[in-house]
Formats: structure tokens, sequence, C-alpha cells
């Protein structure tokens, strides 16, 4: 095995590609930075100079929202500058590849680039390339991996579970094809977490899906007992009826959180999910808007932990 | 012109024979008369061997000029040992009538170097529906009809053109794959590709594909080779095949007796193989198989990649690599791992393959066609671009160092490759 291309030669975090193989330091790192960055959140003057005269590309090959809008955000608050590039609709469909896109902008001067690719692996073919100055950052890749959605998730059960080393963990939905859920069972299992059930059907796991760490559960409602956390996953449109699922409505009667399959979780149990969510899919209203659910939270709670993220590795 | 390579090791697989002595030829053929030479290679230290008879190698013409060239790749089976080499028809277009498989064959001739034998398209563009002229494609030069990496899944397709194929005697190279259970896939459907997040291709995908292949041997009694297996399951069903007389061989690619799916590390796009790179029990069963001879041979897959195809994310680059050049270290080094005999180790890329490709040359003895390799076995070298010859300079061994090297190439009596140092 190469050596951990998202380190550097001292062991420091030059760009975050993926949790797996980062160690429990880093990560405790990463967390206690964002707890006072939450604070600047909230101040009147939303800003703090850490990051004054960097440059932050968000390099989106793929569309998205509220990912590329919360790293915008947590750029701004540390004072980058930030520029956004739709690359799904410019340079790659007149057919410039990946690379010359990259070194384009590096041309231009960047220090960070956020990446998100519909690709497994293109962060790490950007950071092979990028100039030793530089530093990339995933915002999600294919299938594997969305670490700081990972991230702001074990920010969140930290915020509300304290310690990680007493918790059962549920991920529930399609799994096979989440960066989100392999993101945060890494994390989960690096910090301590006894006990990660995946939950959902076979159909949505991916082989030897054990050998992450994680128990399976088909049933829901078994899965679900005594969990402390209990987080969502997004459920694609084009995945509902097919050869994975027969029909949303099936996929609700199994595998939807409504109160009732919630009931058999720990009392103080909180509801996550990465969003945007499907009500009615994997989530029932009154569970994603009920005391338990912290979803906006870790919306929150995520421009605080791609602050210290992006802090972090500028600053190595 | 007489020619003498004094003083070697000569090792001959087909009869065993390990001996230091001198080798005769005249008129393109190996000599039993110690005949005075126009010219003698000496041989001392060297051993002196069959050349290589690789059974897929790529050599991307017609159509993938930008990939490589004939005359390209053509060193690069010489500088590599290869003598002999069959070609499978995936080109542009592929292999699917005569002119395109004389073109081919005339080219090659024309240059001088390896015997190339083209491998016809069983069912025309490769599509999986009508099937070629393959009595039209034998008398034009090819060996064999396949369809390379393009499995037909139409199975009453399958069924008819093993069944006209066996009417005339003609072997199916074929790989087992079903090609509705690899569709999406990039990797093999284990550990590492959950751990990735690359979408899988499960073992059964061959499996299931073998068992359909074998069961028409069995009611039409084509001779088939299947091609490239990548699992144990499959190993196990050849072996089995065998055993029931079924007239069936097998071949596995080089990068598979040596690389697992754990060789992917972090997304390298070098071991985007098709077939996928598989578990580390697969990759023992094979090394096994091929050393008890369940696995007949063993092939370079040469298939060489512009590398602006592999600079991709895993699952969007060019599937393939570079191997002819490769082909007698990394056999060697097998060979080596497994504790066989050098005479064994070189029968799965001399006297087995030309078992299969009903060829003379692949053995040393006397009026056998002179296609010989003379090679160091300890010499060292390291693998790098500018070490290699192909135009495609794609391998996941890069950067290793391997032992074996190539001195000298002899094709028909002729010295086609010389490492002049």
């Amino acid at each position: 095995m190469p050596p951990n291309p998202q380190l550097n030669a001292k062991g420091e975090l030059q760009h975050l590609l993926s949790i797996e193989g980062l160690p429990r330091e880093i990560l405790t790192q990463i967390l206690d930075t964002a707890e006072p960055f939450a604070g600047v959140t909230e101040r009147e003057v939303k800003k703090v100079p850490l990051m004054r005269g960097k440059s932050v590309f968000n390099l989106f090959f793929e569309a998205s929202t509220r990912t590329r809008t919360t790293f915008e955000i947590a750029a701004k608050r540390l004072s980058a500058d930030v520029i956004n590039l739709n690359v799904a609709v410019s340079s790659q469909s007149k057919g410039e590849s990946l690379l010359d896109t990259v070194a384009n902008l590096s041309a231009m001067q960047a220090d960070v680039f956020v990446v998100r690719h519909g690709s497994a692996g293109a962060p790490y073919l950007i950071a092979r390339h990028v100039k030793p100055h530089e530093h990339v950052i995933n915002a999600g890749d294919g299938r594997h991996a969305h670490p700081t959605q990972g991230l702001l998730d074990l920010y969140t059960i930290r915020h509300y579970k304290k310690d990680f080393t007493r918790l059962t963990v549920a991920i529930v939905g399609d799994v096979l094809h989440s960066r989100v859920a392999r993101s945060l069972i890494h994390g989960l299992t690096t910090l301590g977490v006894p006990e990660v059930r995946v939950i959902g059907p076979q159909t949505l796991m991916p082989a030897g899906v054990e050998s992450l760490g994680v128990r399976v559960f088909h049933d829901m409602r078994a899965g679900l007992k005594g969990c402390d956390v209990v987080m969502m996953l997004r459920l694609q449109n084009e995945r509902m009826n097919g050869p994975l699922l027969p029909s949303a409505a099936e996929f609700f009667r199994n595998y939807g959180l409504t109160a009732e399959k919630l009931a058999l979780a720990r009392a103080d149990a909180i509801v996550m999910h990465p969003g945007p969510m499907n009500r009615g899919v994997e989530i029932d209203s009154p569970v994603a808007d009920g005391p338990r659910s912290v979803i906006l939270p870790q919306v929150t709670f995520g421009i605080a932990v791609r602050m210290a993220v992006m802090s972090i590795v500028a600053g190595n | 012109m007489k020619l003498l390579i004094k003083g070697g090791r000569v090792i001959d697989p087909a009869s065993g024979r390990d001996e230091v002595g001198d080798i005769f030829i005249a008129a393109g053929r190996i000599s039993g008369d110690k005949a005075k030479a126009d010219r003698t290679i000496d041989a001392k230290g060297l051993v002196v061997a069959p050349g290589l008879i690789d059974l897929a190698a790529r050599l991307r013409e017609p159509g993938h000029g930008y990939k490589a060239t004939l005359e390209s790749e053509m060193d690069a089976a010489v500088a590599g040992g290869v003598t002999s080499l069959a070609c499978p028809p995936d080109t542009t277009p592929p292999l699917d009538e005569p002119g395109l498989v004389d073109m081919l064959r005339r080219r090659a001739k024309a240059l001088e170097r390896a015997r190339v034998y083209p491998v016809g398209a069983l069912t025309v563009k490769l599509a999986g529906e009508r099937l070629t002229e393959m009595s039209v494609l034998a008398h034009a030069g090819c060996v064999a009809f396949s369809q390379a990496n393009v499995p037909i899944t139409d199975t009453q397709v399958l069924w008819r053109a093993m069944q006209y194929a066996a009417t005339f005697g003609f072997p199916v190279w074929l790989r087992a794959e079903d090609k509705w259970l690899s569709r999406e896939g990039v990797a093999h459907d284990g550990e590492v590709a959950t751990r990735l997040g690359l979408a899988g291709i499960p073992a059964f995908t061959e499996t299931i594909a073998l068992a359909t292949l074998l069961q028409l041997v069995r009611s039409t009694g084509a001779r088939l080779h299947v091609c490239r297996l990548s699992t144990a399951a499959a190993v196990d069903m050849i072996r089995a095949a065998k055993k029931e007389k079924l007239p069936v061989t097998c071949d596995v690619g080089i990068h598979y007796v040596h690389l697992s799916e754990l060789d992917l590390g972090y997304f390298d796009s070098h071991c985007r193989l098709d077939p996928p790179l598989r578990s580390q029990r697969d990759r023992e069963a094979l090394a096994a198989g091929l050393a008890d001879g369940t696995v007949d041979c063993v092939v370079s897959d040469h298939a060489p990649v512009d590398e602006d195809q592999k600079q991709l994310p895993f699952a969007e680059a060019e599937t393939g690599a570079t191997g002819l050049e490769l082909l007698l270290p990394l056999v060697l080094k097998w060979g080596a791992e497994r504790k066989l005999s050098l005479a064994r180790t070189l029968a799965r890329v001399t006297s087995d393959p030309a078992r299969i490709l009903g060829v003379q040359s692949g053995r040393i003895e006397p009026g056998a066609p002179a296609d010989l390799v003379v090679f160091d076995p300890a010499q060292h070298w390291r693998v790098a671009p500018d070490a290699l010859r192909s135009q495609g300079k794609n391998t996941p061994f890069l950067g290793y160092e391997l032992a074996g090297r190539v001195r000298a190439t002899i094709v028909a009596g002729n010295v086609v490759y010389e490492d002049v140092r």
C-alpha cells in the first residue's frame, strides 16, 4: 500500500480525501477546532481572518446546492476569497480533461480546491497532480466518500451524546450507493463507537459490508432496538423502482422512519439525515420535524466543521 | 544464413531438456547438423529457450494508431522475447472480414519480427448477432474465433456460433463473463470495491457464464479455449471439465497470478483491468492452477493504452495494461515463487500455448522453426516508461525491479532483436 496521500511528511493533514485512514487524533483535532467556529457563526460579525488572502476554488463536477453553499459560507467566514465553478456545465462539456481543468485553475493561484465529482477517486487523482502548497478537500466522490459530511455527523453526535465509546449507531437505507454512510462508518469506528449497524434490504448493501466493522440488519425494528443515534440516508429517485426496489411506498413500509419505529430506539435517541430529505420515503414528516430530529443543527454544524477543515489544511 | 548459438543453457520445456549446449540454425530451422555458421551468438551464462508464444496481444491495428502502432508493438514483442502472438479481434473495425485479416498479416510479415496469428471475430462487428464467414476468415489466416472482451449475451446466438464453429473444427476462444451481471461494474465485488465505493463485478459473473459455455461444449462438441480466468471457482470448474474429458483449455493473464484487488490501493487506474483483479484467494488459485496444469498457459493480455485514458478517475479509465515486455520476467517470478524448474515455468509460455495454437514452434528440436529467445534470468531491470518499447506505458508494475532480461530474439533463424551492450 502506498503512503496515505492525505498526510504530509509530518503526518499532518495535507488534503482531506476520506475519513478512512485518518488517525483518531486528526479527527478529534478537526472536531475540537470546529467548536469555537460554531460560536463565530452566532456572532454578529461572523468572520475570522484565518484565511485572508487565500483562494478557495469550489470545483463541482456534479450538481450540489447545500454542500457547495456551506463550503462557500465557511470559506467566507474565514475571510478567504471564494470562486465557484460549475464545471459540470463548462469545461467538461467542451471536452477538457479533469487534469487540464485543474492545471488551469492552479495557474490562477488556488490555495484550496473543494472538489465534488461523480466518480469515486477523482479527488485522489487531483491531489496527485496539484502543487505542494495546494490542498484538496473532497466534497463527495461517487459512492466513495464525503468526509466533511462524515465529520459534521460526528460533530453532531458528539454535541448531543458526548462520549463515542458507549454508543449504538444505526445507519438506515441505501448504504450501497452512499458515500455519506461510508464516511460516517469509518469515523465512528475510528472514534471507538462499539456498535455501528447498517439497516436495509440486501439489494442496497455493498458486498462484504461487514468488513467495514458494522453489523447488518434487514429488519429495521430489530436494528433500531437500543440505538442512541439513527442516521437516515437519502434514497435517490432513480433507484426507487427497478431491480433494486419495487417502489418508494414499499421501501417506506419496510425502512421508512416513523414515530412507531423510532419508539424502539432509546428514549433519548437523536435522528439525523444528510439531506435533502424525501419525506414519506425514508422519513415520516412528524419524525423529521419532531423533537428528536437534529437535522437542521447538522447543517449549522456543517459550516463550523468545514471552517475547521479548511483552516487546518491551509495552515499545514 | 547459418547461425550458431554457443554455450548457452538450453531449455526445451516440451522434452524437459535442460543442459548447456550449442544450437545450430539453418534455413530458418533448428538443425541437427553442426554446419559452419555465418554468425555466432555467445550465450555463455544465458538461457536459450523457445521464443514465447503469447495468445493475447493487442497490436491496436487497425483503428487505434494513437494508442500504438504495429511497428511499436512488434518491437515490444521481440524485445520481450515473444516470437509468436495471437491478436484478438477487438480492433476498429473488428477482424470480421478477410480483407482486414489479410492486411494485418501482410503488414506484420513485412516488419519481419514476431509471427502474428489473427484471431477472427466470431460474430459480425463482435455484436453478438450474426455469424462471421468463419471458413473464409480461416482461409485468410484466422487461427480461432473469439469475441475478445465483448461476450455474446444472446445465448441462442452463442449456441449457434459454437455449433457452427464445431462443424468445421474451428476453435472458439471465449471469455466467461455474463455481461448483464458485470454491466456497471469496474472492480471485483468485494471488500476493496465496497471500501472504495466502486461498482462491483461479482465472481459469479464468471462462473455463471462458464457453466453456460461448458454445457454448450457438451452439446456442440466445440473446441473451447476459455480466456482470462479470474476466479478460484472457475479454476475448479475447468479442473472438473478436464476430468470429464471435455475439449477445453484455458489461460490466465499474467497480472492475475501476481496481483489482487488490494493492489488498487488509492484508485490506481493501472489496475483497471478486464476482468477485474480479484481476491487474494482467487489469485492464489490461479497461480496454483497454472502450476498444476489446470490452467494451460499464461498470456500478456497486452493492451497499450494512451496515458490520457489512464489519467482519469478509476471507473472512467480505459481497461488494460501493457504486457509484452513484462511477460517473461513475470512468468519467471511466478515460477520462482512456486519453486518450479525453469523448464516447467517456461512451458506455460512456449510449448503449452503452441499446443493450443497448433503450431510447430515452441520447442527446440531438429526441424522445428528456429524461434528462440536468449535471456539472462538473473539480470534485474526497473520497469519504467523509457524501458518499454511498447507505446503503452500503462502497467501496475511501474517501478518494480524484475529479474529476466532478453538479450536476443530469433524468429525463423533471423536475429530480430538484440540487446547491444
